[in-house]
């Protein structure tokens, strides 16, 4: 019941509070001395804990990317509150937290009516379906009749019903709102189907008893582009996170990594150049300093870095980077130039 | 200021002028509050298309309902869950609460075991304990244990066939009522003669024809206007017939007798409230022990019991919330998927207050009304 009092307390700090909230971000920031950062309960490969209590994943890692980016560098001073799907908008409305980064999709009630603002797409992923291999299902179009398995309070129960309903399926849905509860709703036999994003079934599969029972469908039901997002009404803090966003996809582009930052420093390659501060005035304009990537880099590593790290083929998670490739490898990632 | 009627009067209208203004402070404030954060309000938002599935539907709802009609769901399976529980938690309370003043040892130690486990157990493990347990314990449905009239237990619930009526079933349930009435006639004619006369007469088998073989007749009369729709298994699921889901049944279960536990306590304090003079007494009018316990301990111990009781039946309507861990879709599962999806925070919230209000008011209002007709009447 912690999410339910968090609710509350959200709504009651919309009601009491008198301080309006900061316009200044950047300066909140720098002087708690840490940032604040809302991440997701436990996904394994996004945003986790490990065995000593360290936070790790994708998304974590984009935390850091913007805490050295504000720190010179110290990707460590960062405070993670762990949030329910519930919980996550109102805890960024109520300046509990500076920065969401939780697979959360981009959508546009979220972008307009509830006061916020995504900074970009860090994964594009889509909604699919797991099921028991001896059922002998291959299509998610053999589902109609299932029980379905799925996570309350997100775009995932709106998708589900969609589809079934376009497609002249039936199902019943099992709703639950922690994502442990659901697997293990799932694990039990409570229902035949397991939905989520397909990044989540790959790693909600991981958790299970035996995973090798288990099968991710092919069909991809929606478009679900999930990115890191901020209050609106700080255009600043809106921009220094959105181009460490791309700061981090244009490294890639360039071949700029964790092992060579330092030597690409002196690259003759103007791109690069600018990237890394060595021309122009573009860390200094988002009220950073000029080498802000460099640091980003030292202390994470580009885009490519951070998702074979965490989620990449490598790792346990084992997903192929597909539309997550670079726009040059034929994949959706592309971001505009710093120039 | 010396009269204390007029300081009081003074120190009332300077409560209630701050009272209301605090109200007034909070609600621009939260007004403003939502605008300087560029977060859209109102509850225009109840009239849009919900666009999700429920599970468990006592009402007509699909997707394309409106997310007011959502919430009214909610709404009724609270009070689904929450009636179901205040019956059998009054069942199993009062059942242990007398065996925790048995003279057998056996009996009264285990009354105690369970009182001691049950309530010192917070509900919300006691309702995750109830669903996975079931789950675990129960077979997939293609497995499913059958009782006889095409029952069938898994863990996707207990399946049973359902009787679907003709319109002309109308008639049997007017019938019913009209029976009832007369029951109820027949009672009060017969209380009447005891007054005048001190005989009562036996009124047993014309009020259960009245009850039971009138409507029956009327049933057989116009056909037998009924069917049953049977369960049958398709490729994952027993479909049809009626569906009693695991999270209705571990919710349910959870909250009874993690309720009964306390109920219990009210009951054996409420019995040994009434003092041994009074039963004393009542043997030495002449009183079978039976007609003791109904008419002179019972309706003393009601006095005691009902005004805690109160309080557990609350107790237990809104700890039915805790039903969102389970997936049992009530009010604030519900709720707490429209918020998601609108991000109508501060408006659900107020909903789900104002419902909880309602419905607990409700609760004590009928208690109340119970409590004032079994209060002693002093003569």
């Amino acid at each position: 019941m912690k999410n339910l009092v968090k609710t509350l307390l959200g709504a009651s700090i919309i009601a009491l509070s008198a301080m309006p909230a900061s316009a200044a971000t950047l300066d909140d920031v720098k002087k708690a001395g840490t940032l604040r950062c809302g991440v997701n309960t436990g996904l394994p490969g996004f945003g986790y804990q490990g065995d000593d209590g360290e936070w790790l994943g994708f998304d974590v890692d984009y935390c850091r990317a913007v805490a050295a980016a504000v720190f010179d560098g110290d990707g460590t001073k960062v405070q993670f509150t762990p949030l329910s799907a519930v919980q996550r908008f109102p805890a960024l409305q109520n300046n509990e937290v500076d920065l969401l980064a939780r697979n959360t999709t981009w959508t546009m009630n979220r972008d307009t009516a509830l006061g916020l603002n995504f900074v970009g797409v860090n994964y594009y992923d889509g909604q699919g379906f797991m099921v028991r291999k001896d059922l002998d299902v291959t299509s998610a179009l053999q589902l109609s009749g299932a029980t379905v398995c799925v996570q309350s309070g997100t775009t995932t129960e709106l998708n589900l019903t969609d589809y079934f309903r376009s497609n002249n399926m039936e199902f019943q849905p099992v709703v639950i709102e922690s994502q442990n509860d659901v697997n293990t709703a799932y694990e039990q036999g409570r229902c035949d189907v397991l939905t989520t994003d397909a990044s989540g079934l790959y790693a909600s599969r991981l958790e299970l008893a035996n995973p090798d029972e288990h099968v991710v469908l092919p069909e991809i039901i929606s478009k679900e582009p999930l990115g890191p997002l901020v209050r609106q009404g700080d255009e600043q803090w809106f921009d220094i996170v959105k181009w460490v966003h791309f700061g981090l996809l244009n490294a890639e582009e360039l071949g700029v990594n964790q092992d060579n930052v330092d030597e690409m420093v002196n690259s003759e390659n103007p791109d690069v150049r600018r990237l890394l501060g060595q021309d122009g005035n573009f860390g200094a304009d988002v009220g950073l300093t000029n080498d802000w990537m460099v640091k980003v880099i030292k202390a994470v590593g580009n885009y490519g870095e951070i998702f074979d790290r965490n989620i990449g083929p490598d790792t346990p998670l084992k997903i192929q980077r597909g539309l997550n490739a670079l726009w040059t490898k034929g994949g959706l990632q592309y971001a505009p130039p710093v120039r | 200021m010396r009269d204390p009627k007029t300081r009081g009067l003074i120190i009332q209208i300077v409560l209630i002028i701050a009272i209301t203004a605090f109200a007034a402070w909070l609600i621009s404030n939260t007004m403003q509050n939502l605008t300087r954060s560029k977060i859209a309000s109102g509850f225009g938002f109840l009239n849009y298309r919900a666009g999700f599935d429920i599970g468990q539907v006592p009402i007509d709802y699909t997707a394309n309902s409106s997310y007011g009609r959502a919430l009214v769901v909610g709404i009724v399976n609270t009070i689904l869950v929450s009636g179901a529980g205040i019956a059998l938690a009054t069942i199993v309370g009062f059942i242990v609460g007398i065996a925790r003043l048995s003279h057998n040892y056996l009996l009264r130690g285990l009354a105690t075991i369970y009182v001691e486990t049950f309530r010192n157990i917070p509900p919300l493990l006691v309702i995750l304990f109830w669903y996975f347990g079931v789950l675990t314990v129960l077979p997939l449905p293609k497995d499913a244990i059958e009782f006889p009239l095409s029952t069938y237990l898994s863990n996707r619930g207990l399946q049973m066939p359902a009787a679907r009526f003709d319109a002309i079933a109308i008639w049997s349930v007017l019938a019913l009522i009209a029976g009832i009435v007369g029951a109820w006639l027949l009672s009060r004619r017969a209380r009447a003669m005891q007054l005048q006369t001190g005989q009562r007469p036996s009124i047993l088998w014309p009020v259960l024809g009245l009850l039971i073989g009138l409507p029956l007749v009327v049933f057989a009369v116009t056909g037998f206007p009924m069917t049953f729709e049977i369960p049958k298994a398709t490729r994952f699921n027993l479909s049809g017939g009626w569906h009693v889901r695991p999270e209705f049944l571990a919710l349910f279960l959870a909250l009874s007798f993690y309720t009964a536990a306390f109920i219990a306590e009210i009951v054996r304090a409420g019995i040994i409230a009434v003092s041994k003079g009074q039963t004393e007494a009542a043997s030495a009018l002449g009183l079978s022990r039976r007609l003791t316990l109904r008419l002179v301990v019972v309706p003393q111990a009601f006095r005691v019991i009902i005004p805690p009781l109160t309080s557990q039946y609350l107790n237990l309507t809104k700890n039915s919330s805790l039903g969102l861990a389970v997936g049992y879709p009530e009010l604030v599962a519900i709720g707490s998927t429209v918020l998601n999806q609108t991000g109508q925070s501060v408006e659900v919230v107020a909903i789900w207050m104002l419902s909880y209000l309602g419905l607990s008011l409700s609760v004590a209002a009928f208690m109340n009304w119970f409590n004032a007709r079994a209060a002693l009447v002093e003569r």
